[in-house]
């Protein structure tokens, strides 16, 4: 026992101790990893390491050594179980001070008018960089050693590691980001405190007017409001029309329907608007047809609510319809069955047990669609014309002439605020108001048809929805081939070639003008997938697995940060890592971490329903073999969660592709990705390009898709998944 | 204060889960090289007292040490006991040697050693050969005996045993919990074992712990538990006793005179002051008879059971139930018969009523 507590803590303080002497303490903008600053590491004063910066007049760094010295001082004097909670003393006080001294002095000294009055100046310091962030790693784990020492959750230091290093991290990426959007709606430019621009934008008809109910025009929380609950009731009827039909029609193309839902999660959100510019649009093919027709002139009715709404019912019925073909099957056939012995036809069980059966299913498909409208940045990007929503009134807050970031931080606050609602709704009115459970007991009985006055409207509209949807993904494939829309309808590769030309002079040159951001983002999504995976699955077995103090609390605010609009993160990571102590805007890292904890929660959720699959007492036993929580996961964990493992890597790999609301405030010339140069070719009407590279963008998906299904195999346990279930049926001893 | 191996002991440790307390105060001594049963009904606290044995809970007070060393704080991982679990807890993913070697190397043994002390293992659980099938092609009486095998080979001071027979036909777990006995016995390791089963408990156990609502009820041998019941609970949770009023006469030294229904006869007084007193009566240890001398009583009803004959019978005590395996004839309902008391089956439970 003593061995291995004294091994570890060794690890990290000597990690510790070699980042105050040989990294450098602040932030390098050449970037770390390229490893340029080496040659100059002595030379350059900026480059020095945490012990020679606070010789050298940062005094702020001083009470650091002094704890890192005291760390250490109590490995060596202390025996293990005597020093556990000095240790989480020490981890607590470095943290805090860390973080204090971080947020007080900025680039140029202190960030807050009241310390300079108090302690007069102070030289400014850059933000963290690689030792420093190590020490603060450092000190996070000496609090989970000391704890483990203590004999914390059964001294496991492996989780108490784990968790301590996933509240750390949930923190920076996912509560500092907030807080700062918050605070930064009080900030003047300079960063001095001020009520003026919440008081102007608070009040603001634009954003609050109610006049559409007069005649006028509503403001933009209304309307984005209106907006939400007519997607919601909209895709909820959809996507149940479509569940019927699936599960209880004689409907030939069921299987056929079920493939449909594939396709929205691998499109960019707003090809679907775009698709549906060069269908309805003002030189639209369908519009001319009606025009034509009728000779009547359409104009630009697309651009607005309505084509938005459009959008996004094309968008989001597919996941009403994954909701709800859940609840359809989930209820008990025997339920209907028991009604009709009782006398009543098909039609009067639909309405009297089918339906009511179905409600809570119906307000979760209505909530999960109302959150999916609130926060869809592209294609009211696509389609809004001069009438926005939220989310891109927020970007045009930021980005356009306005550069108001109170207003911003004040739309994305009323943004949040109705999705989060709509989140604690789902949570706490829904939950235990499920009556599609799954008994585990074989439950006889098939469900019964519609009655016919339901059936056949059911399959119309079904029928009727898909082939629009099957028209809508034809114009993607079509759009990339034809020379100008709506003008020159000749087939032409001149837009593929201009995206993803490769020309050959002396190797080969890439010369199509998509290539630079297509690389970036595979390169980002392929490094945000795996660790999103490891994160969420990591979290998902802690959630399962272990019983902390404050779990319910964690995994709480862990499936909140999933109704956090991407929006809104993308301006509160932008006013976040701006500036010191962190400062990753404009690189790669903050996509990556923006990816990883936007995506997290969707790990988390697969992984939990996994994990509650497999036996507990396999973990258990594996521990009282012997082997250690790392090894327990790496051995037996993992390879039983293969399926799990998949999910989480295919979700987050194509969301890393697709997602536009948070990226657009992210990216940089540097690292620009896919969607954001899809966005910037539709704004600059090249909409021959946009498409070819949209098409190109979801073949790639496909493929991808299919080489992680092959790289992570299936779990070989034949016959049966897991455990003999108490009081199934035992095989008898016949071949021993 | 030094232990030999493998002794374990339980120093006034408490477990409690929030509001609800499991185990109140529980102490106890395990010499090593026996084999140990904690019975109970479910929720009693035994699985919990094995849990904290094995390190998968923490107790909120008390220590607990394992050959003498205090092993309280230690995780699952670092003690020195093993464990066979109700639903085996087979890897899926490994096969058959993969599982029994798994402890082995994660305790540093070379792979190729770790294998071959794996099959050694699934000789002496009789699965020479069967190292490379996958748990699920196994039959469940295989599966229990790989998971013995895992537990046995890490030769731990203690092997724990949670319920071990319960997804196990009929026939299969008599054979099998002959099979772990033998084997305890051959091999000389502790072990402690949990069962709701009070046949299975009685068959296999040096010592038989009956705990109830997380305390202690009784601790003693097979023969004391059953033949010297110190409570009503215990009487009617070990082979269902009768538990019946009685009246003790008058006491002599060690010697009872206990009159029941009208007729008297000695027993062991076990402290009983002379007065009304409650008496265990095995359904063995009334003989029916269809006259005679005897307790008066009617047959309320009777089931032929192929080798022995079984009566629900009113006497003046109340309903109880008494087997009959010498005659084979079948009294019906109704029938007056004389019910002789025998020396066997009979105890007074010292126990205040």
């Amino acid at each position: 026992m003593t061995s291995r507590d004294n091994r570890r803590l060794d690890l990290i303080l000597a990690a510790s101790l070699f980042a105050l002497v040989a990294l450098p303490w602040y932030r390098i903008r050449s970037g770390f990893f390229g490893l340029e600053w080496v040659p100059d590491f002595f030379s350059s004063e900026k480059l020095w390491p945490g012990l020679l910066q606070a010789l050298n007049g940062k005094w702020q760094l001083l009470p650091i050594l002094v704890l890192v010295a005291a760390a250490v001082g109590l490995r060596v004097m202390r025996k293990p179980g005597t020093r556990g909670a000095a240790m989480i003393a020490i981890g607590v006080s470095g943290l805090a001070w860390m973080l204090a001294e971080g947020l007080a002095i900025g680039l140029r000294g202190w960030n807050w008018g009241l310390l300079e009055a108090l302690f007069g100046d102070v030289s400014g310091q850059p933000a963290f960089g690689a030792g420093a962030l190590m020490v603060v790693t450092g000190f996070a784990l000496m609090i989970a050693f000391g704890a483990a020492e203590r004999g914390a959750l059964k001294g496991d230091a492996f989780v108490l590691g784990a968790i301590t290093l996933l509240i750390l991290l949930v923190a920076v990426f996912v509560f500092y980001p907030l807080v700062s959007m918050f605070s930064g709606a009080f900030q003047e430019f300079d960063g001095s405190f001020t009520t003026e621009g919440v008081r102007r934008n608070i009040v603001d008809p634009k954003i609050w007017s109610l006049g559409c109910l007069a005649g006028g025009n509503c403001g933009v929380a209304w309307r984005t409001f209106f907006l939400a609950i007519c997607t919601a009731t909209g895709t909820t009827l959809l996507g149940l029309v479509f569940a019927l039909v699936a599960t209880r029609t004689g409907f030939r193309f069921k299987k056929s329907l079920r493939l449909l839902t594939v396709l929205p999660i691998i499109t960019p959100p707003f090809v679907i608007g775009l698709a549906l510019t060069m269908l309805l649009g003002r030189s639209g093919t369908l519009t001319n047809v009606i025009e034509v027709a009728t000779g009547w002139e359409l104009g630009r009715w697309l651009y607005g609510l309505t084509g938005i709404w459009i959008a996004q019912m094309l968008s989001f019925t597919p996941i009403a319809f994954l909701v709800l073909i859940g609840v359809v099957e989930g209820i008990s056939p025997s339920m209907e069955e028991a009604s009709q012995t009782l006398r009543s036809d098909r039609w009067r069980t639909f309405r009297k047990v089918t339906l009511p059966l179905l409600a809570p299913g119906l307000a979760n498909a209505f909530l999960i669609g109302f959150i999916e409208s609130m926060a869809d940045f592209g294609n009211p990007l696509v389609l809004g014309g001069s009438g926005g929503v939220l989310s891109t009134e927020i970007f045009f807050a930021v980005v356009g002439a306005q550069n108001d970031p109170a207003r911003a931080a004040i739309l994305a606050m009323v943004l949040l605020f109705f999705t989060l609602s709509a989140f604690l709704a789902q949570r706490f009115w829904l939950t235990g108001r499920n009556f599609a459970t799954v008994t585990g007991k074989g439950d006889g009985g098939r469900h019964i048809s519609l009655p016919k006055r339901v059936a056949w409207p059911a399959t119309t509209i079904a029928v009727a929805w898909a082939a629009f949807t099957i028209t809508v993904y034809a114009m993607i494939v079509f759009g990339g081939f034809v020379k100008v829309w709506g003008l020159d309808h000749s087939l032409t590769f001149e837009h593929y070639i201009r995206a993803f030309g490769i020309g050959w002079d002396e190797g080969i040159r890439w010369t199509g003008v998509a290539w630079d951001s297509f690389w970036t983002t595979m390169e980002i999504a392929l490094l945000a997938a795996p660790l999103t995976a490891a994160v969420g699955l990591l979290t998902a077995w802690l959630i399962v697995r272990q019983n902390f103090p404050g779990r319910s609390v964690f995994e709480f605010a862990l499936m909140m940060s999933f109704a956090i609009p991407g929006t809104v993160i993308g301006i509160s990571y932008i006013m976040a890592f701006n500036l010191p102590p962190l400062q990753m805007t404009g690189t790669a890292v903050i996509l990556i971490a923006c990816f990883v904890f936007r995506n997290m929660p969707v790990g988390v959720r697969g992984g939990v329903a996994a994990m509650s699959q497999l036996d507990g007492s396999l973990d258990e036993a594996s521990l009282s073999l012997g082997a250690g929580s790392g090894r327990t996961m790496r051995k037996v964990i993992l390879p039983l969660l293969r399926p799990a493992i998949l999910a989480a890597l295919v979700y987050s790999f194509v969301r890393a592709i697709t997602s536009i609301s948070a990226v657009i405030f992210l990216v940089s010339a540097k690292y620009n990705m896919a969607t954001a140069y899809i966005v910037g070719l539709v704004e600059n009407g090249e909409y021959g390009i946009a498409i070819a590279y949209s098409s190109v963008l979801i073949l790639v998906m496909i493929t991808v898709i299919g080489g992680f299904q092959l790289l992570v195999g299936d779990r070989r346990i034949r016959r049966r998944e897991e455990r003999v279930s108490p009081g199934s049926p035992i095989n008898k001893e016949a071949n021993a | 204060m030094t232990q030999p191996r493998g002794a374990v002991e339980f120093r006034n440790v408490r477990k409690s889960f929030g509001e609800f307390t499991a185990i109140h105060d529980l102490s106890l001594d395990i010499a090593p090289g026996q084999l140990v049963t904690l019975l109970g009904p479910s929720g009693c606290g035994k699985t919990t007292t094995l849990r904290m044995l094995a390190g998968l809970e923490s107790p909120s007070e008390g220590r607990i040490l394992i050959g003498g060393d205090d092993v309280t704080r230690l995780p699952a991982d670092r003690r020195d006991v093993s464990m066979v679990f109700q639903s085996y807890a087979l890897f899926p993913h490994m096969n058959v040697g993969q599982n029994v070697a798994y402890g082995l190397e994660a305790g540093g043994l070379r792979p190729k050693e770790a294998r071959k002390r794996a099959e050694d293992a699934l000789d002496l659980v009789g699965l020479s050969g069967l190292g490379g099938r996958l748990p699920a092609e196994l039959s469940g009486g295989q599966q229990q005996r790989v998971a013995v095998a895992r537990a046995l080979v890490l030769e731990p001071q203690v092997l724990l045993l949670d319920e071990p027979l319960s997804n196990l036909d009929a026939r299969l777990r008599r054979k099998v919990r002959t099979d772990i006995r033998e084997l305890q016995q051959r091999l000389g390791f502790t072990a402690v074992y949990v069962t709701h089963d009070q046949e299975e408990a009685l068959a296999v156990s040096d010592t038989i712990v009956v705990m109830k609502d997380g305390v202690i009820a009784q601790i003693g041998s097979p023969r004391e538990l059953y033949e010297a019941p110190a409570s009503e609970f215990i009487a009617d949770f070990i082979g269902e006793a009768n538990v019946v009023d009685a009246r003790v006469l008058d006491v002599d030294g060690d010697v009872a005179r206990v009159e029941l229904g009208g007729v008297a006869f000695p027993l062991p007084s076990r402290g009983v002051a002379p007065g009304p007193a409650r008496l265990s009566l095995r359904s063995n240890a009334l003989k029916v008879k269809a006259d005679g001398e005897g307790i008066p009583g009617t047959v309320a009803s009777s089931a032929y059971l192929g080798d022995h004959v079984e009566y629900e019978i009113d006497g003046p005590f109340g309903r109880i139930f008494v087997i009959d395996d010498e005659s084979d004839t079948l009294l019906p309902s109704g029938t007056e018969v004389a019910l002789e008391v025998r020396s066997r089956g009979i105890a007074l439970i010292p126990e205040a009523a």
